[in-house]
C-alpha cells in the first residue's frame, strides 16, 4: 500500500502543501524586518559616500538620513520622472541593477541630495552601476554644489578578486577620489580615470592611482563612471548653473 | 524460552544510556577518524568557498549544524512513512525548506552576513555530507541515534572549515575575526600571502590537515 502510486502522490502533495505553508509562514514573518535591513543598507551606503558613518547605529542612520537626505528620480533628460497620474517614485526603491541592464534612455536615475542645514544642497549623490571583471561593480559618488569636484565614493562588488579588484570597497582606494574633478577648465565631461600601475607620478584633476593586478575591475570602475556622469549630464548642467547663480547672488 | 530472551533484549535496548559507547562512537567517530571533510572528501565545494573569513565560516557552520540536525530529526521521525521511490525527493525538500529558512533568518536578523555568503547559504543544500547522511543514517535509525549521528557530521564538517578559515584569514589578512593581532604584537608590516586568500590557500590547509591528521592515525591507503 505504502508503496502504491495514490501514497505516493498523496505523501508529495502533504508534503509540498505543508513546506509552502511553512516557508510562506516564515517570509510573511521575516518580510517587514528583511525591509528594514534593506532600507538601513541603502541608507548606509548613500551616506557613505559623503561621511564616516562606520560608528553609526542603525537608528541614527536612519534618522540622520531622513533629517539631512532629500531624492528625487530623473529621467535621461535630467527632468524629474512622474508618471502620467502624477505619482513619483521612491528613489531609495529604485533597483540600480535592474536599470543598468535597459536601454540608456529608459532607466530611471535616482539621486541624492545632502543637506546640512536643509535649504542649500551640500552633496548631490549619485547611483552607478557597472561590470567589474567577474561580475557586477556598482558605486555612490557624491559631487560638491558646484557638481563638479567629487567630495567622496562608496564603491561595491560582487565577485572581485579579494586583495586585487576587491580593493575598490576599501578606505584607501576611495580616498584617492576625493578631491578629483570630473569637468576639464573648458567644461567638457572628463570624469575621473583610474590608470594602471600603483606608482603614477604627477596625477592630474581627473586621473587617480591604479590597483596593480586589477587593471580590468579599474576600467570597469572608469566605464560605469564615464557611462553614468554622462547619463547624469542633464541634471548635473541644470544644476551647475542653478548652484553658481545661487553662489554669485548670495 | 525464546520470548524470554526477546524481552532480555529489548529490556537492554531500553536501559542503553544517552551516551552509551555505541552512541559516543556515532557522535566522535566523525569528528576525526570518519571526518566528511578530510577521510570523505564531501562538502569540499563550501569548504574552499567560505574560509577567507573566520566569521562568515562561524555562520556558516552554524547554519549547516542546525539544518543537519534538524533534517536528520524529521527524516527519521516520518522514515517510516516515506515512499521508498520518491525518498531522496522528500530529503532535499527538508533540507531545501530549512535551508531557505535560515536563509531567510539571516537575510533579517544579520544582513550584513547574509550579503556576504550570498548564495552560499542556498547552496548548503547541495551539501553532499547532509543529503549523504540522511540517506545512509537517517532513513534507517531512531530519531536520537540521528541527531547524534547530524551533530557528529556537521561539528566535524565545522571544526575542520573554521581550522582552515583561521590559518587563511591570520596569513591572507593578517587578522582574526577583523582584529588586525599582527598589529597588536607591534608586527605591523607582516607580510600576508595572497595565496591564502585564493581557494588555492584552502586546498594547502586542506592537504595539511589531512596530513597531520593520516600520519597520526597510521593511515595507509589500500
Amino acid at each position: 500500500m505504502q508503496q502504491s502510486n495514490t501514497y505516493i502522490i498523496f505523501f508529495t502533495l502533504v508534503m509540498t502543501i505543508f513546506f509552502g505553508a511553512l516557508l510562506s509562514f516564515t517570509r510573511m514573518q521575516l518580510k517587514p524586518i528583511q525591509k528594514i535591513q534593506v532600507e538601513i543598507d541603502t541608507k548606509k551606503k548613500i551616506l557613505g559616500a559623503v561621511m564616516d558613518i562606520s560608528s553609526l547605529t542603525p537608528e541614527e542612520i536612519l534618522t540622520l538620513y531622513s533629517e539631512k537626505m532629500t531624492s528625487k528620480v530623473l529621467n535621461i533628460n535630467g527632468e524629474e520622472f512622474v508618471f502620467n497620474d502624477g505619482t513619483k517614485l521612491i528613489a531609495e526603491e529604485i533597483n540600480i541593477q535592474k536599470n543598468f541592464k535597459l536601454n540608456k534612455n529608459d532607466r530611471k536615475y535616482p539621486v541624492f541630495m545632502f543637506s546640512e542645514n536643509g535649504s542649500v544642497v551640500d552633496y548631490y549623490i549619485f547611483p552607478m552601476f557597472g561590470n567589474g571583471l567577474w561580475d557586477w561593480i556598482s558605486g555612490f559618488v557624491a559631487l560638491d554644489n558646484s557638481l563638479n569636484q567629487i567630495v567622496g565614493v562608496a564603491f561595491d562588488h560582487k565577485s572581485e578578486t579579494p586583495g586585487l579588484g576587491a580593493r575598490i570597497t576599501s578606505a584607501e582606494i576611495q580616498d584617492r577620489y576625493k578631491g578629483k574633478k570630473i569637468f576639464d577648465l573648458d567644461g567638457s565631461l572628463v570624469s575621473v580615470t583610474m590608470l594602471k600601475k600603483e606608482t603614477n607620478n604627477a596625477l592630474d584633476n581627473h586621473k587617480i592611482d591604479g590597483m596593480s593586478g586589477a587593471t580590468i575591475t579599474a576600467n570597469g570602475v572608469n566605464d560605469m563612471l564615464k557611462n553614468y556622469f554622462e547619463c547624469y549630464l542633464p541634471f548635473i548642467n541644470k544644476n551647475k548653473i542653478e548652484s553658481l547663480n545661487l553662489i554669485s547672488s548670495r | 524460552m525464546s520470548s524470554e530472551v526477546k524481552e532480555k533484549v529489548l529490556n537492554q535496548k531500553k536501559v542503553e544510556p544517552l551516551l552509551s559507547k555505541r552512541r559516543k562512537k556515532i557522535l566522535v567517530d566523525p569528528l576525526d577518524d570518519n571526518n566528511p571533510v578530510t577521510i570523505q572528501v564531501l562538502g569540499i565545494c563550501s569548504a574552499l568557498a567560505v574560509t577567507i573569513k573566520l566569521e562568515p565560516t562561524i555562520v556558516m557552520s552554524l547554519s549547516v549544524v542546525f539544518v543537519m540536525i534538524f533534517s536528520s530529526l524529521i527524516t527519521s521521525l516520518v522514515r517510516d512513512y516515506i515512499p521508498t521511490r520518491v525518498r531522496i525527493i522528500v530529503q532535499l525538500a527538508i533540507i531545501a525548506s530549512l535551508v531557505t529558512i535560515v536563509s531567510e533568518f539571516l537575510q533579517a536578523f544579520n544582513y550584513e552576513m547574509y550579503k556576504v555568503l550570498g548564495a552560499f547559504v542556498g547552496l548548503i543544500i547541495t551539501n553532499c555530507i547532509i543529503l549523504g547522511r540522511l540517506e545512509a543514517y537517517a532513513m534507517g535509525n531512531k530519531p536520537y541515534d540521528s541527531i547524534l549521528d547530524a551533530l557528529g557530521s556537521s561539528v566535524g564538517y565545522a571544526w575542520i572549515i573554521l581550522t582552515v578559515s583561521f590559518f587563511r584569514e591570520l596569513l591572507g589578512s593578517g587578522s582574526v575575526l577583523g582584529f588586525k593581532v599582527f598589529e597588536l604584537i607591534g608586527w605591523s608590516n607582516f607580510p600576508t600571502n595572497g595565496l591564502f586568500v585564493d581557494s588555492i590557500g584552502a586546498f594547502i590547509i586542506l592537504g595539511i590537515l589531512i596530513w597531520i591528521q593520516r600520519s597520526r592515525n597510521g593511515y595507509i591507503e589500500n
